[in-house]
């Protein structure tokens, strides 16, 4: 980091609608910042700053806590026992204990986004100088950080820029972090706001993060043809050393691949990549290889081809380094966050720690130089690689049906699978010879071996399923469409008009973890339904690769089939996990640059925008992080609302509207400043859902807003009730709460409909200027005002 | 594997625990004796076989016999109707949740909030923690759980049984509204 020991500020020279901000001079370099439009109202919010808008959204959508854990055993006075009602020895109750945890989960996912930017500004700004400039589409990006700009009230132009956004987000989740120890916050509707802060935070750092990476790596500019990329087990070349890389922080593997191309050894090496540093080694160069999402860690490893292993941050397994010395394959920890017990052997000769490593002396090392990391794996795979002759762990079916015999039927490995998959009944088959019931977990399975753990009789009970798939995992070939980065403006200008007033009708972001109930197939089918029903479908980290890893009759990929164009039937990948920030940069833009509202510090303004106008929702399928709840926090403070799927439950928290309680669906009227109803648009702000079924109708219910013209609320109603058929075999009981005029019925459903509101009893409404904020009403004098 | 602790091993509970079901005549019991009963049924009751019926048919035939409010989460509530039977109401799970610990909630037939709400055919983890929720939030309302696994979380829940000892308690609450 480049430290201040001189620094001298002039905050701001103000003339009637422009504001000059801040000329700093700093230990012999001088900051200037961009003249920026008429500055909102809170820049740099505090933790408190947005207190009342996160209130007015916690009105609407009640937290429904859901403890999985009825103790707090976080000091010395407990454990206490919260449940039914009781008081923990501090005070706490169970509501406040739950949303603690939930802030702490935040919090964890904020700080682990933003050291993530910190390290890497600082590397980029090493190399690269602070005063390379921030560009993430050229002419066709103008606003390049709109979280940023909206949040802080600065534009970046240049990486050192960075350093303000990031230091201001250090401190807030210091805050935010203090206010869980015992004897501070102890309101659970307090700590949902501070909550609401670490998303908007972690929004912030992510945004950092991709943008600096963007500038400097030369990734994908806002390119909506950004190449294909392919991405399965089947796409590695095994005949050659075969480096694989794992995590999220990417120079590592930049250096890898740059350290092959200065030395003329592209074509000899395979560089193969697991979770988001896949995804961005991707955005670098298109030849590299993404193997699948995080739970393909454990098979990919087991499969014996990867030769070197490279590892850097987040998401990685903790058993990285015994799985890797299982196969012979050595492996590097790159980052002071995940240093495995490894000896730091950052400052020796490159020669002697890849002889190390090659001999088998260290089965590890720890080099925390990025550089260095590049060489010493690529020397490493090269000679090691003939040593190792792709030594796996792979049983053979011999032993698999043997072992099979022996099963004792203690459903152990059973009652440990997060998703209870019938592991006995296929062991039961396979010591019949037949192992198609195994491997027809492999599609289900996540990867995460409590099955093996749980073995009183130590079977390798993964690696059974893997084996028995073998056929299929060495099949799987597809093609992902590089993470673009940021959405340009002019598709901002072309698609905001159809999505604000609806007639797009909606975007959906299928985003997050690998953690599904069934597989990830469901998360390609509803990425493709939804684009052919002409929603915008953005995709990111381990959910983008879900969605590739489908074919159609003719052997495409979705991201073949589909545009990657942000706009009606595209699906688009924005990259890794701090791509997501390009999902509310997206949503932010349409409020700045289609509706030209201020955006500067302007964050209450332009959440009341999205929250009532941009028909958006994330879809978290598989959710498993702390930076998951993070990011998702991050869209309820914009009041976008999340899906997650059944392992989401596990949050401990909902976010729910009550589509009964008509009083909670008012929204000011911002012709007229009267409270009217609204309509329970979009209906919750966090939920989880069952099924893939549940998640496609709720999905259509959610992109709703009160803001929708008829002819759009025709369209998402026609989506709605056709899904809602569809799946359900029924008409939904609650279209009176979401028809507002006649005109708002979808005409070839016109009879149905107009039925089901005259057994309703309903009653036309109007279609409001909806806001939720009394100062957006535009003539609050003349206003009836409540 | 009969023995009251959770089916997923690491499902550990806090210090209230379900009282465990030893005679499925208590289910019948405590359903004739609720005021407002409602019996919330998954997607997982799809395809679960109980020897010579599906558990949908089981489901139906008790609802009738009962008379119990059927609530179909998720896309469940098309198999009861291709089945001819029409449930109270389609809602998802978490929402049926969310009402349930409303004190002042009339129903969905407008008139008092139910006293016992019976779950079957959710992920494991899933109704888990639903029966968390409850149990925390939800002081007037008795929960039983119909599934073959130990949940820590209801008011009443069998332990985990094998599926024939679970398709006899099945049949055995059935016969005693059919004896009335």
């Amino acid at each position: 980091m480049l430290k201040k020991r001189f620094y001298v500020k002039i905050d701001e020279l103000k003339s009637k609608n422009l504001l000059l901000k801040g000329i700093e001079f700093s230990a012999g370099r001088i900051v200037e910042k961009a003249l920026v439009e008429e500055m909102g109202p809170t820049p740099f919010p505090s933790v408190t700053d947005l207190r009342e808008w996160d209130f007015k959204l916690l009105k609407k959508y009640k937290p429904l806590y859901l403890p999985f854990c009825d103790l707090c055993c976080l000091c010395t006075f407990g454990k206490c026992d919260l449940s039914q009602g009781k008081r923990g020895a501090c005070g706490l109750d169970m509501s406040a204990q739950q949303s603690r945890i939930v802030l702490l989960a935040c919090c964890i996912g904020a700080a682990t986004h933003l050291a993530h930017a910190r390290h890497l500004v600082d590397h980029l700004i090493e190399n690269f100088g602070g005063d390379h400039k921030i560009d993430v589409g050229g002419l066709n990006v103008e606003l390049e950080a709109p979280v940023t700009c909206l949040v802080c009230g600065i534009i970046p132009q240049k990486l050192e820029d960075l350093e303000e956004a990031l230091d201001y987000c250090e401190r807030e989740v210091t805050q935010l972090l203090s206010a869980t120890h015992t004897g501070q916050e102890g309101n659970n509707l307090d700590f949902e706001s501070k909550v609401f802060h670490a998303g908007m935070i972690d929004q912030v750092a992510m945004e950092v993060t991709d943008i600096a990476q963007i500038s400097s790596y030369g990734f994908p500019k806002a390119d909506p043809e950004a190449p294909l990329i392919d991405i399965g087990v089947g796409v590695v070349d095994a005949t050659k050393p075969v480096i694989m890389v794992v995590g999220h922080n990417v120079p590592s593997a930049i250096s890898i691949v740059d350290y092959l191309q200065d030395n003329g050894l592209q074509d000899s090496v395979e560089v193969t990549g697991l979770c988001c540093t896949a995804q961005d080694m991707s955005r670098y160069n298109p030849r590299a290889k993404i193997v699948g999402p995080i739970s393909w860690q454990l098979r990919y490893i087991r499969s014996g081809v990867p030769d070197v292993i490279v590892v850097d941050e987040q998401c990685i397994r903790a058993d990285s380094l015994n799985e890797a010395k299982k196969i012979k394959a050595p492996l590097i920890a790159s980052s002071s966050k995940n240093c495995l017990g490894l000896p730091d052997r950052t400052m020796d000769n490159v020669d002697d720690i890849v002889s190390d490593l090659v001999s088998g002396k260290s089965p590890g090392v720890l080099i925390l130089n990025h550089e260095k990391v590049g060489e010493i794996a690529v020397k490493t795979a090269i000679k090691v690689a003939p040593k190792r002759k792709k030594f796996k762990i792979m049983p053979s079916i011999k032993r698999i049906v043997e072992d099979a015999t022996k099963c004792k039927r203690c459903y152990e490995c059973v009652r440990a699978c997060p998703n209870t998959l019938p592991l006995v009944e296929a062991l039961a088959e396979a010591a019949k010879g037949d192992l198609s019931k195994l491997s027809d977990l492999y599609d289900k399975c996540v990867g995460c071996a409590r099955c093996e753990s749980a073995c009183p009789q130590r079977f390798p009970l993964h690696s059974f399923i893997v084996k028995a798939a073998e056929k299929k995992m060495k099949g799987e070939r597809f093609k992902v469409r590089a993470g673009r980065g940021a959405i340009q403006d002019v598709e901002i200008r072309n698609v905001g008009g159809p999505i604000v007033l609806g007639e797009i009708p909606g975007v959906v972001a299928f985003v997050g973890c690998a953690n599904y109930p069934e597989s990830g197939r469901d998360v390609a089918e509803m990425a493709i339904e939804f684009a052919k029903r002409r929603y915008i479908v953005l995709t990111s980290g381990c959910a983008a690769m879900s969605v590739a890893m489908y074919k159609d009759e003719e052997g495409k990929s979705p991201y073949e089939i589909f545009s990657g164009e942000f706009n009606a039937g595209g699906i688009v990948n924005v990259g890794s996990c701090v791509a997501n920030s390009h999902i509310a940069g997206a949503a932010i833009k349409i409020a700045s640059i289609f509706a030209k509202r201020r955006l500067a510090g302007n964050y209450e303004e332009i959440a009341d925008y999205i929250h009532n106008r941009v028909g958006a929702v994330g879809v978290a399928w598989g959710a498993m992080s702390q930076k998951a709840a993070a990011i998702a926090s991050g869209f309820w403070r914009l009041g976008i609302p999340v899906i997650v799927g059944p392992h989401g439950l596990k949050y401990r928290r909902m976010l729910l509207g009550r589509k009964d309680c008509e009083e909670d669906w008012k929204v000011y009227d911002a012709r007229t400043g009267e409270l009217v109803y609204g309509g329970p648009a979009p209906e919750h702000l966090f939920c989880a859902a069952e099924t893939k079924e549940e998640t496609m109708v709720m999905i259509a219910k959610l992109c709703m807003r009160p803001n929708d013209t008829a002819k759009g609320r025709a369209i998402k109603l026609t989506h709605y009730i056709d899904l809602y058929k569809r799946l359900y075999g029924i008409m939904p009981d609650d279209i009176h709460l979401f028809v507002r005029t006649l005109a708002d019925v979808p005409i070839t459903m016109r009879d149905d409909v107009v039925k089901i509101l005259d057994e309703k009893g309903w009653k036309e409404n109007i279609i409001p200027d909806p806001t939720l904020l009394l100062r957006m009403v535009k003539r609050r004098e003349e206003a009836k005002l409540e | 594997m009969n023995r009251p602790e959770p089916w997923q091993t690491a499902e550990t509970p806090g210090p209230e625990k379900a009282l465990v079901i030893t005679k499925p005549e208590i289910v019948a019991a405590l359903l004739k004796r609720a005021k407002h009963p409602i019996m919330i049924v998954g997607h997982g009751i799809l395809g679960c076989n109980l020897g010579k019926e599906e558990m949908i048919d089981y489901v139906i035939r008790l609802a009738r016999l009962s008379g119990v409010t059927v609530a179909a989460t998720s896309h469940i509530v098309k198999e009861f109707v291709e089945k001819g039977f029409q449930p109270a109401v389609s809602i998802s799970a978490i929402e049926i949740t969310d009402r349930l610990r409303d004190p002042s909630w009339k129903g969905f037939d407008g008139n008092r909030q139910y006293d016992l709400a019976i779950f079957l055919g959710f992920p494991y983890y899933m109704e888990w923690l639903i029966l968390s929720g409850l149990k925390n939030f939800s002081p007037d309302l008795k929960t039983v759980s119909l599934d073959k696994f130990y949940q820590p979380n209801a008011s009443w829940s069998f332990p985990n049984i094998s599926t024939e000892e679970w398709i006899n308690n099945l049949n055995a609450i059935e016969k005693e509204f059919r004896n009335g």
